[in-house]
């Protein structure tokens, strides 16, 4: 195949097919086994230093914060992200000095809220590289091409652009149009990290709302660890097969955190907690409140249930389910 | 606020929302192009189809969402599907409008939203695509929504982020782009504009309440070409002010 132009940015996570089939083979049970552990074992048994990431959900909403707070407890370091509208996870990631490189789609802002400061500080000083850059479609269909075992997948979108050039895609002739076409390389994050409404102990998920790309994330990625509302009992997933969107046999560990996307949106559960996010963006214009804020949120405490009470308890989460009911305003009452 | 009774924000929603008609299709980007959509869905475009990268299809939002993703956004949603579906319907001829903001363009409408300085090593360091530069590539009509200056409106971007017409006429064609598409109109605080059909460069249609050409000329750093006639717009009326503050009561856009 003649290769007519050709993205400079760096290929993270492409592995051979075949290369990939093995590990599968050796790595992946299929039976159906308990996976229930306390997050702070699937970090130390899952996530490694010099890792490639990559968080589920969609900006703000349906993360898992509560593995993001553990990477940073544990200070993993050298970790790649997969910045697929990545906006307070990676932030926080880069504040407490997990990341090194960074594939971008969307980073360094926080939607409406602005731009982030600690992002941005640390991308401007050099200290985390943009190795590639790529747009959301992008990352969506590098991740489609893994989950379905082949090395690339033609796309229309890309080309043209400094986006292009970027990244780690290439442009050849498509052999029934003549047209050009954008080869879209296959994206095996080592890790995937999702928030999903319930699951039962082996790992079966169900998402309320939006997938966003979470369905092909959790088929690509090699290690898939999911945090999840409740654990709910293997007759109610079979009671409703058709919600599922995580079978078991693509997760490695089932962590029971209610509120774990805290302080992200949680569809029809909780919306994220603004006031909380400002605190967050106000406190990173320096380095010295960055650091009170990992102090005070995550070193300061144990784990996500410390977490929780620190921000204001289950008080604060009905504030919050009221606010994504549309009860109440996003700022609280003096709005 | 301005003496004129109406702020730029609220200008800008309403141009936006203008220049949607019924019965299409729109990708939706967030901030302003979102409450401009919300406002055509309640004023002339009720059967506007909304579509949010997240998966959201058909949405009727009700109170404006902080994100694409979040709950605000699938409100009363025919579906909430995924990325994968949206945006391959969206590549597949389904989306008519997409619907974009920018930190800058030029006279091709082509947009930068990553970089400022050198890429490796950035003055300035912004978001990247997002899914912008799907949407500039795979919808048939790209509109843009920015305020307008020299620094917005440049000779040459440093980073193309997101594909308009490139470097002229028949350029998105040969990169490999889907054929027929790309920027339709570019809404400032300024005036409404489109495109030349022949040079493919940024051309100015209407112009807002007050504002002259030589305004207009003078916040940009290239030539915008000027047709004999331009009408003025029609400022906000009180009926699309008050949407747009039962949309956004909380002024997460407006109060901008």
């Amino acid at each position: 195949m003649e290769i007519l132009a050709e993205g400079m940015g760096e290929c993270l996570g492409w592995h051979d097919p075949d290369e990939h089939r093995l590990w599968v083979r050796e790595n992946k049970p299929r039976s159906m086994v308990d996976k229930q552990m306390s997050v702070r074992e699937a970090v130390e048994r899952f996530v490694q230093d010099g890792n490639l990431i990559a968080v589920g959900g969609f900006g703000h909403v349906r993360v898992s914060m509560a593995i993001i707070y553990e990477i940073i407890r544990q200070k993993r370091r050298n970790l790649a992200i997969a910045a697929k509208t990545a906006v307070h996870d990676i932030d926080l990631l880069i504040a407490g000095g997990c990341i090194s490189k960074v594939e971008c789609a969307y980073a360094f802002g926080h939607e409406l809220r602005g731009l982030s400061p600690a992002g941005r500080r640390a991308v401007e000083s050099g200290t985390v590289r943009v190795v590639a850059e790529t747009s959301n479609a992008g990352f969506q269909w590098r991740f489609l091409a893994a989950a379905m075992g082949i090395p690339f997948i033609p796309a229309r979108t890309l080309m043209g652009t400094d986006t292009f050039a970027k990244s780690a895609a290439k442009v050849a002739r498509d052999p029934w149009s003549g047209n050009l076409v954008c080869l879209l390389p296959a994206l095996y994050p080592d890790v995937a990290i999702i928030h999903v409404h319930r699951s039962d102990r082996f790992g079966n998920c169900q998402v309320d709302g939006s997938i966003v790309e979470d369905f092909e994330l959790a088929r690509a990625a090699r290690r898939v660890l999911v945090t999840t509302e409740e654990i709910v009992d293997n007759e109610v997933i079979r009671n409703e097969p058709h919600r599922t969107v995580i079978p078991f046999l693509f997760v490695d560990a089932v962590c029971e955190v209610p509120y774990g996307a805290h302080p992200a949106c949680m569809p029809y559960k909780y919306f994220s907690d603004e006031p909380h996010i400002k605190e967050w963006l106000t406190l990173t214009n320096t380095e010295t409140g960055t650091q009170e804020y990992l102090d005070r949120y995550v070193f300061g405490v144990k784990d996500f249930e410390e977490y929780l009470k620190r921000v204001g308890g289950v008080r604060r989460m009905k504030e919050l389910k009221r606010v994504e009911d549309m009860q109440a305003p996003i700022w609280g009452e003096e709005e | 606020m301005s003496e004129s009774g109406y702020s730029q924000t609220e200008l800008l929603a309403c141009s936006g929302a203008r220049v949607l008609e019924d019965g299409r299709s729109i990708f939706v980007g967030t901030g302003l192009p979102m409450i401009a959509t919300m406002l055509a869905q309640r004023m002339q475009a009720p059967n506007l189809l909304l579509i949010f990268e997240a998966g959201a299809i058909g949405s009727q939002v009700k109170l404006l969402p902080v994100s694409v993703a979040d709950s605000r956004a699938s409100h009363r949603a025919v579906a909430a599907s995924s990325m994968h579906d949206v945006f391959s319907f969206c590549q597949n001829g389904y989306i008519d409008y997409g619907f974009l903001g920018a930190a800058a363009i030029d006279a091709y409408g082509n947009i930068n939203t990553t970089v400022f300085g050198d890429w490796a090593r950035p003055k300035v360091r912004l978001p990247g695509s997002g899914g912008a530069n799907d949407i500039g590539s795979l919808c048939w009509q790209t509109i843009l929504i920015l305020r307008q200056d020299k620094k917005r409106f440049v000779e040459r971007l440093p980073f193309i982020t997101t594909a308009g017409y490139l470097h002229g006429p028949g350029a998105r064609e040969a990169a490999g782009l889907p054929k027929g598409c790309g920027p339709y109109r570019v809404i400032t605080q300024l005036g409404v504009y489109g495109f030349d059909e022949e040079t493919k460069r940024l051309k100015l249609l209407a112009r807002h309440p007050g504002v002259t050409v030589e305004e207009i000329q003078a916040n940009s750093e290239f030539e915008i070409l000027v047709p004999a006639h331009v009408p003025e717009t029609q400022p906000p009326t009180p009926e699309e002010q008050r949407i747009l503050r039962e949309i956004d009561p909380t002024g997460l856009v407006l109060r901008k």
